[in-house]
């Protein structure tokens, strides 16, 4: 295991300055998430348009370095998104981190290529993937209206 | 005491972690285990076992005589009047538990109060919140100050006619807090409060004392006290083991059992319903063995020694902010660091093989009011010396390096 697969630049960059922290007025969805195990949340705004499209998007919380820079730099990709790509983007990035050594996506660029990888570091830590994936599971649960809670200890 | 020699006696420590010794600093969660608990579990098993209670022939009569050699032990240990003062169970957990069901069942009614403190852990606040649905009581608060302490007096501003018991730890696993319990017992007897006391904290770490301390009800985590995993002690006054009603059914704590009606056993059967974790019993006698064989005093002193020397080392780090500074503090350094989130903190301790615990510890309330999400806690064992707080202080640099490179 290596330190610096995980806290690589760019996670300790996000971690520490994270890109589209807060909340704005109209947003018309929103959604919670919350690890019980180590107290993380995260709370996901979106203005989702008439075409279906992100067209900002916010979050607030608090938790590790991990879940905050995975919480910023999915902001940052899923701006002006429609709702089929911020699948395509979710699927994709979830499956990579639990399985595939890449990421397949043909939406993604090469810069967003590299901020995403920066997450897959925690797969050599097993106990912090939810970290990364939480905010993720959260804007599943925004986009889809689910009611309540995501929790890391009841979805997967 | 010599520690290299009493760290020889845990096998855990022969091992790697990461390529690195290993560094516990998480005996507050759970405590290794010396080589003659383990060996106890291992000989029972494949030499002496067998059920306890219920047969007669040669290997049924030794391991009852073998289980209730561990309750005489654990009654000298914590000097309770009788061994029938002594139940067993799967946990501290369940000691609180088995007390919350029984005396709520028997003696509250709706309106009644339950005091404890904002320094519980969720065991000793989760299973009276049962109380609240089930018979419409009231759970009271008693506040925890800036340095993480409850006083006498907190105790007593939260008394009201309508309370009917007291319960609260003896040692805090946040804050360290070791708070004065005889006195507070002392308050709440004046006042006919009975008062159960969350000894997990206290009753690896401190001289207990039943009868001195007086009170009612003690609730001891065996796995925390180099013991296995899987077993708790319940002590509770005799006058309450006969009067509550029991907590289970099952076979063994019975007296007769009819189709018209049922009567219950003696003492201490009749809480110990089903087949109990045996062999974890007669191993945790080897625990108390081991205990008693260092001296309790003494292994008290080495920790309040390691204590203070980990808080002067952490409080001359300027990044590190410790939680809590009680009048009395007990083998729990709890901290937090500027701009390193306790998650991260532990993963990167783990990597120099230095375990401590992240999170809110199962106190949320506590928590809440220090306004903490989280913090990172180092607890102690017997086994520590001070290389591994150096070692715990070298580490937390490599996280600010790391993190403020
Ligand atoms: C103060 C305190 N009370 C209760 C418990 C619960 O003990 P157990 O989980 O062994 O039943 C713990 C252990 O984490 C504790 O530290």
């Amino acid at each position: 295991m290596d330190l610096k697969d995980l806290y690589q630049e760019i996670i300790l960059d996000h971690g520490k300055n994270p890109r589209n922290l807060g909340k704005f007025e109209n947003f018309n969805k929103d959604a919670k998430g919350h690890n019980p195990l180590c107290g993380d949340k995260v709370h996901v705004y979106l203005k989702v348009d008439e075409n279906k499209k992100i067209s900002d998007i916010k979050f607030e919380g608090h938790g590790c370095a991990i879940s905050m820079a995975s919480a910023s730099i999915m902001t940052e990709l899923m701006k002006d998104k429609d709702q089929k790509e911020v699948n395509e983007l979710i699927e994709d990035f979830l499956k990579m981190i639990k399985d595939n050594p890449d990421l397949k996506s043909n939406l993604i660029n090469e810069d967003d290529k590299t901020k995403l990888m920066s997450l897959s570091g925690v797969k050599k830590y097993p106990m912090r993937v939810k970290c990364a994936t939480l905010p993720w599971h959260t804007l599943i649960s925004a986009m889809t209206n689910k009611p309540g809670e995501v929790n890391t200890e009841k979805d997967d | 005491m010599n520690i290299k020699d009493i760290k020889k006696e845990f096998p855990i420590f022969d091992n790697k972690v990461h390529n690195n010794d290993l560094v516990y600093l998480d005996s507050a969660n759970s405590s290794q285990k010396p080589k003659v608990v383990v060996d106890r579990i291992y000989d029972f098993y494949t030499k002496e076992f067998s059920n306890v209670g219920r047969s007669v022939h040669y290997l049924a009569v030794a391991a009852t005589n073998l289980y209730e050699n561990t309750r005489v032990l654990v009654q000298k240990y914590i000097n309770a009047k009788d061994p029938n003062e002594i139940v067993f169970t799967k946990g501290a957990t369940e000691a609180i538990n088995l007390v919350a069901n029984t005396f709520g069942q028997k003696y509250l009614k709706e309106g009644d109060e339950i005091l404890i403190t904002e320094l519980e852990h969720h065991s000793n606040y989760v299973p009276w919140h049962y109380l609240r649905k089930s018979k419409g009581v009231k759970i009271n608060f008693a506040d925890v100050d800036e340095n993480g302490d409850i006083s006498i007096e907190s105790i007593e501003k939260k008394i009201t006619p309508k309370t009917k018991i007291l319960a609260i730890t003896h040692l805090s696993n946040v804050t360290g807090a070791i708070l004065p319990i005889k006195e507070i017992i002392q308050l709440a007897h004046s006042k006919n409060i009975p008062v159960l006391v969350d000894g997990c904290q206290g009753a690896p770490h401190l001289k207990l004392d039943m009868q001195d301390l007086d009170c009612d009800f003690y609730a001891i985590s065996c796995h925390k006290m180099y013991g296995p995993t899987g077993l708790g002690v319940l002590y509770a006054k005799k006058k309450w083991l006969e009067e509550l009603p029991p907590y289970q059914g099952g076979g063994g704590m019975i007296g007769e059992v009819k189709k018209e009606g049922i009567t219950f056993g003696d003492l201490p059967n009749k809480y110990e319903a089903g087949t109990m974790a045996t062999a974890q019993v007669i191993a945790f006698g080897e625990s108390i063995n081991f205990i008693n064989k260092l001296g309790i005093e003494k292994i008290e002193e080495h920790e309040r020694e390691l204590t203070k020397y980990g808080e002067e080392i952490l409080r001359k780090n300027n990044s590190v902010k410790l939680i809590g500074s009680p009048k009395n503090k007990g083998s729990v350094l709890s901290f937090t660091l500027d701009g390193v989130h306790p998650h991260d903190i532990a993963t990167i301790l783990d990597e120099d093989g230095v375990a401590i615990r992240a999170g809110h510890h199962c106190c949320q309330i506590l928590h809440e009011k220090l306004g903490l999400a989280a913090t990172a806690r180092a607890s102690l064992g017997v086994y520590n010396t001070k290389d591994d707080l150096d070692q715990l202080n070298s580490s937390i640099n490599k996280c600010i390096k790391i993190f403020n490179s």
